[in-house]
């Protein structure tokens, strides 16, 4: 099956050889096709976007054509699109119409991008698997009996599948990342402060990060560069310029150094995804670089750490749910307190109200210095360390996730095991820094992903290694074998 | 370290959750499971560590008190499921 990239698609509008509105309806009809059994959407949007289309190949015809403009996009149901459904895959929201556009979602919309839906997603971006959807769980493309990973799940299979070029998608722990090393897709979770939260729909707010799930890292490039940016909405944003990271690309990587730590290949990971990182880090030696073995002997506390800290941020911002302004309202409620735990328990699934709980236990007077603020000291420690590796090396390398994508319903039952999935990917989000997961070749059928991390702002580096390796090798090109029965082919 | 169902119970009410009678069982299961996980952290030595709060350091970003928002009152209560003359309605607070 054939899918072409952002980059392929683009000019491929700006010669004329087809139309946006032609590109927009072959996705609908892909999602048409996939979606009841892939359940990879929420929403679809299909007036939306041929309205938007065909002001797309107005501006197309123009010559007033951007990069991204007319290309099909599709956003995960945790950013808000005004006068559209905004779920994020909770029975709490299945009703909120939101009245505002995100950030990043009028950036990408200015920049021309046709949006055909919002994807399905773990509730409130909690999750490792997309199985705790209130809409069910998203299928992988590559085994429809295994987990596609999360909680940007359903972002991750519809670009795997080919029925959107790009989705955007978040990363609390590494919920971008996995779903993409998962899916055999390249996802990329920028700097902490680098793309806008505005109208993202708050998880743990000091890790929380927008970012891209495409095919290949020049599509995240050009999808970063306009949606990156300062926003005085966003009392987190980063005052920094952003860069023309898709002209940053072709830089040379002789001389450069990556950093390997020797933490991420313990006992618990896989050895064909061993075997496919190391073989990559062959390919990154071809091409000049160096490897050096590092050490970060915390590395095994950032599991622990991540679920006080995020559940503890996670409380807190679901305070807001209380049934009157927005969201789920049990009826016929005798009083305040009644409307307020009844509408929470209804509304919320069975593991946000578990990190509800143990964000509330571990702020809770008598156990916050014993858990919370101990969690914030060792984030110090965990962050510290990776970040001072940057001191020595380029980047820092590794397998994305201890093992290839596991069956649906296989770990739903036992949160612990779930949790450790995250091990290799959230340290990253404790120290804020920049990573990106690119498939590096198969477990058997499945997908292999290699997670590169880079210091603070340091997105330029990352593509230019991630983009290197994608010239000198196409897994980035396989996709999985699935009958669209959509008759035309692009 | 075991949670009991009163812990549990105690816990639901700060969180504004219920927790019927049938559930305490495998809340205590699950949230000890996750507790025992985390108590690693109490082996660690902090000692001089301060804690980290926002990982590139930065503090609250200030502006002007003036007005920069319209009001939008009616298209934002519009979610609202229960609202009279501007005014979100809940059912009774005080006994």
């Amino acid at each position: 099956m054939d899918r072409l990239t952002v980059s392929q698609l683009s000019a491929g509008l700006r010669s004329g050889e087809f139309s946006s509105e032609e590109l927009t309806r072959q996705s609908l009809a892909r999602i048409e096709a996939a979606n009841p059994s892939l359940n990879a959407f929420i929403t679809v949007m299909a007036e939306e976007a041929l309205t938007a289309a065909r002001a797309a190949d107005r501006r197309l015809a123009s010559g007033k054509a951007g990069p991204l403009t007319g290309i099909p996009l599709a956003h995960k149901d945790i950013f808000c699109t005004a006068g559209t459904l905004t779920s994020c895959g909770s029975r709490m929201l299945a009703n909120f119409v939101s009245p505002y556009d995100a950030t990043v979602v009028s950036k990408l919309a200015d920049a021309g991008i046709v949006v055909v839906g919002k994807t399905n997603m773990d509730e409130f971006a909690m999750g490792s698997s997309n199985e705790t959807s209130y809409f069910g769980p998203v299928r992988n493309p590559w085994d429809m009996e295994r987990s596609p990973g999360g909680s940007s799940g359903g972002s991750a299979a519809a670009v795997a599948a080919g029925l959107v070029p790009a989705a955007t998608g978040t990363d609390t722990g590494g919920s971008i990342r996995q779903p993409a090393a998962f899916t055999g897709i390249t996802g990329f979770k920028p700097t902490y402060g680098r793309v806008s939260r505005y109208g993202m729909v708050a998880f743990a707010s000091s890790l929380d990060q927008a970012g891209t799930l495409t095919a290949t890292a020049e599509d995240a490039a050009l999808l970063m560069e306009a949606m990156a940016g300062f926003d005085a909405r966003d009392s987190t944003s980063a005052d920094q310029a952003v860069p023309a990271y898709s002209s940053m690309l072709d830089e040379t990587l002789a001389g450069k150094t990556i950093g390997v730590p020797q933490e991420y290949f313990d006992e618990g990971l896989d050895s064909d995804c061993e075997r496919a990182i190391r073989d990559a880090l062959d390919v990154f030696v071809d091409l000049g670089a160096k490897i050096t073995e590092l050490t970060l002997p915390h590395l095994a506390l950032s599991v622990p750490t991540y679920y006080i800290v995020a559940p503890a941020e996670c409380s807190s911002n679901l305070s807001r749910y209380d049934g009157i302004r927005f969201g789920y309202r049990h009826p016929d409620a005798s009083d305040i307190g009644e409307l307020y735990t009844r509408s929470r328990q209804e509304g919320f699934g069975a593991e946000v109200k578990r990190r509800i709980m143990t964000g509330t236990y571990v702020l809770s007077a008598g156990y916050y210095d014993a858990y919370y603020l101990q969690a914030q000291k060792v984030r110090r420690l965990i962050s510290d360390e990776l970040m001072r590796c940057f001191e020595d090396v380029d980047i820092v390398a590794g397998p994305t996730t201890p093992t290839p994508a596991f069956g649906l319903g296989e770990k739903i039952d036992d949160p612990v095991q779930m949790y450790l999935n995250d091990i290799y990917t959230i340290a990253v989000n404790l120290a804020g820094a920049p990573g990106i997961s690119i498939p590096c070749g198969f477990s058997g059928t499945l997908p292999v992903g290699l997670q590169l991390i880079g210091p603070h702002f340091g997105e330029a580096t990352l593509l230019n290694f991630a983009h290197h390796y994608q010239q000198q090798t196409d897994w980035h090109t396989k996709t999985p074998a699935l009958a669209l029965n959509d008759g035309a082919d692009k | 370290m075991g949670l009991s169902d009163k812990d549990v119970q105690h816990i639901a009410k700060l969180a504004r959750l219920e927790v019927s009678d049938g559930q305490i069982a495998d809340y205590v299961e699950k949230l000890t499971q996750i507790l025992d996980m985390v108590d690693a952290l109490k082996e660690v030595d902090t000692t001089e560590v301060l804690p980290l709060a926002h990982p590139l350091h930065m503090s609250q970003r200030l502006r002007a008190d003036e007005p920069t928002e319209k009001n939008q009152r009616d298209l934002f209560q519009a979610n609202a499921e229960d609202v009279k003359q501007g005014l979100y309605t809940v059912p009774r607070v005080i006994e």
